[in-house]
């Protein structure tokens, strides 16, 4: 292609693009208007209530998914740390949006890996698409998202989204395919029927494996942190920007260690709850 | 006891993406090996033809990959048909609409699987409970008759343990349990006790042996084992490459073998101990009161001491007391030396 019809094209998508967006992204934005509220909602529960609260509800729930004493006193020393480094609302920031992040890729993304898993053409179709979403650099999803929407919460959440859905989708499929033949095959002879066996054979059987998909998505959500913060997403991310293009290793060094310590509370306990479903199936699925 | 429950007709199963093309192919004698070997396609049923009666214990036996399993899975039409009908009380199940087919599974069949194929997220009352629930019965009831089939296999106490908390002895019965508690006509029993110890299987043969005296279920028994077949069949089909060879009671299996392979079958078992004196007792004889009396469902083994003991031979005497025929020596000696060939 010669240069000057390269640019030529380069100028005729971009202007499609924008005329697009300039057309929608209105009608788009309002899409999400709910999800954003939610958002906000949850990011002022967290900031504006009593922080012992907010940190004995925390310890509350990680302790229900870890059932472990030791995990919840390092959690409590973990977040006493935040505070007293004065972390507490970005990291308040970005509990919420991980969470909400969370909770729609499970939403999302688990029909979706049913749908998957149960015909070999959607899966065909999907999959080179998650692959996309997983390798594509991030910036350049972003640019679109952004030319659309703008700059704030709900393109960081997309951003975010796009690339820790993956793995929820791709366990949720495998899950689903790797349940046992026979058992299966029980559940026809019986007379169930579609969604009787999805619900009370398949999604049981395959939640360990769903839940190994919870947990990586969770965790690529927050790496993804300091990249949403570019695009306006407020949260521990935006300090370490700061840092980098200011040089201060202190506070850069601090607000890692503050997601690390995040990363390290929801791995644990999404991992032993996930531990914690398995418990009476081991050596029963041979 | 004479009804048929089950009429198998004309049935071909053939696996492959073009099996309806194939079927005159094997219909003008293909066999087996040469529709795999030329056409890439498994043969898995060959035109079979099988009356089942009503509560009667139907034994299916074969080599492995004969066809066993593929033809229980058209009785419950886990498997399509190529061609053919399966008709249950008179009705043509290859013709049932979905819904219809779930209607049938829940009520008229129960199976239980060779490796026994529990649910293991659920323990064992819910296991037991499980076609109940798919059909929505009420909680408590379909729990009162979860618990009494729990009973009935001898799992009492067990009902909130996991699947692989237990045996596979236990394991098995579960899978009865759970077969039974939607109460179904048909039984369908795919090498169900196949997997389990020598002693354990003789066991759950004598039990499920037990069970039918009450429920007079109609029973479809898939096995590789002779010793199993001739205990529990009332009747023993035998399957080849998908063909139905041969379909009789145990007598006319081991006396008259259709052709070689089920002579080979059976070449190794014990006949005088399988055989009763009536298949081969002599109707034409008279009466002798000098000679001692044997009844007519004995096993020859049980009679050799009186037969030794006699100068010419026994009366074959019926349940009522009632003379049906006599048996000599050289009855029993011929039998004997054709075991040994
Ligand atoms: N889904 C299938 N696709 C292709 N071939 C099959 C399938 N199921 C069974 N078969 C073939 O059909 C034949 C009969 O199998 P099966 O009924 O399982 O035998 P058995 O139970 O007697 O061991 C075998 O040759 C087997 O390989
Ligand atoms: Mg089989």
């Amino acid at each position: 292609m010669s240069s000057e019809s390269l640019r030529l094209f380069k100028k005729s998508v971009d202007g499609a693009y924008r005329s697009f967006s300039a057309k929608y992204g209105d009608a788009i934005e309002a899409v999400f208007d709910p999800v954003l509220y939610f958002l906000v909602w949850f990011e002022k529960l967290l900031h504006n209530s009593p922080w012992p609260l907010v940190i004995l509800a925390l310890l509350g729930l990680v302790y229900l998914g870890s059932r472990s004493i030791y995990l919840t006193i390092g959690s409590l020393f973990a977040f006493l740390f935040i505070g007293y480094f004065g972390m507490w609302d970005d990291t308040m920031s970005t509990v919420s949006i991980i969470g909400v992040c969370t909770a729609l890729t499970i939403g999302f993304g688990i029909p979706v890996g049913i749908l998957m898993s149960g015909s070999d053409r959607a899966r065909a179709m999907i999959t080179p698409i998650l692959d996309i979403m997983q390798t594509m650099p991030s910036f350049v999803y972003l640019i679109p998202v952004v030319m659309l929407l703008g700059i704030g919460k709900i393109p960081g959440l997309l951003a975010v989204i796009i690339y820790a859905i993956p793995p929820v989708i791709r366990l949720t499929d495998l899950g689903i395919r790797e349940v046992n033949k026979e058992v299966l095959e029980a559940a026809d002879a019986f007379g169930a029927n579609r969604m009787q066996k999805l619900f009370r054979v398949q999604l049981p059987l395959a939640l360990p494996t769903i839940f190994a998909g919870i947990n990586q998505t969770i965790m690529m959500a927050l790496a993804m942190v300091v990249i949403a913060s570019m695009i306006g997403v407020k949260g521990l991310g935006q300090p370490v920007l700061k840092a980098i293009t200011n040089q201060y290793f202190t506070m850069g060094l601090l607000n890692g260690l503050a997601i690390v310590a995040l990363a390290i509370i929801f791995d644990r306990v999404s991992q032993s709850y996930g531990k914690r479903m398995q418990q009476h199936r081991a050596g029963a699925n041979e | 006891m004479s009804e048929v429950k089950i009429k198998i007709e004309n049935l071909y199963k053939i696996f492959g993406p073009r099996a309806k093309e194939y079927t005159n192919k094997v219909k003008s004698g293909i066999d087996k090996d040469e529709l795999l070997a030329k056409y890439n396609h498994v043969l898995g049923l060959d035109n079979i033809n099988l009356d089942i009666k009503e509560q009667s214990i139907q034994v299916v036996m074969g080599l492995s990959g004969s066809g066993k399993s593929t033809l229980i899975r058209h009785i419950n039409r886990l498997i399509e048909p190529t061609e053919g009908t399966v008709l249950v009380d008179g009705e043509d199940i290859t013709k049932l609409n979905k819904a219809d087919l779930l209607e049938f599974r829940r009520n008229k069949t129960g199976m239980v699987f060779q490796r026994f194929a529990l649910f293991p997220h659920h323990n064992i009352l819910d296991n037991v409970q499980f076609g109940l629930s798919i059909k929505n019965l009420d909680k408590s009831e379909s729990k009162d008759k979860a618990m009494y089939w729990i009973e009935k296999v001898g799992l009492t106490g067990f009902e909130n343990k996991f699947p692989n908390q237990l045996s596979g002895g236990m394991q098995q019965r579960v899978g009865l349990a759970r077969a039974l508690a939607i109460d179904p006509d048909i039984l369908l029993m795919d090498e169900a006790f196949s997997a389990l110890d020598p002693l354990i299987r003789t066991d759950m043969q004598d039990q499920l042996l037990d069970l039918q005296k009450n429920l007079k279920k109609t029973i479809i028994f898939i096995t590789h084992d002779l010793d199993e077949a001739l205990k529990l069949g009332d009747r023993i089909a035998i399957l080849n490459g998908g063909k139905l060879v041969q379909d009789g009671n145990a007598e006319e299996i081991l006396l008259n073998p259709a052709d070689e392979y089920v002579s080979n079958f059976v070449k190794d078992v014990n006949r005088i101990k399988v055989l009763k004196i009536g298949s081969i007792m002599n109707i034409d004889g008279n009466m002798n009161e000098s000679n001692p009396s044997v009844m007519v469902d004995e096993s020859i083994e049980n009679c050799l001491p009186t037969m030794l003991e006699s100068e010419s031979g026994l009366n074959v005497l019926d349940n009522d007391k009632n003379f049906v025929g006599v048996i000599s020596k050289n009855n029993i000696a011929e039998i004997l030396r054709r075991s040994k060939d």
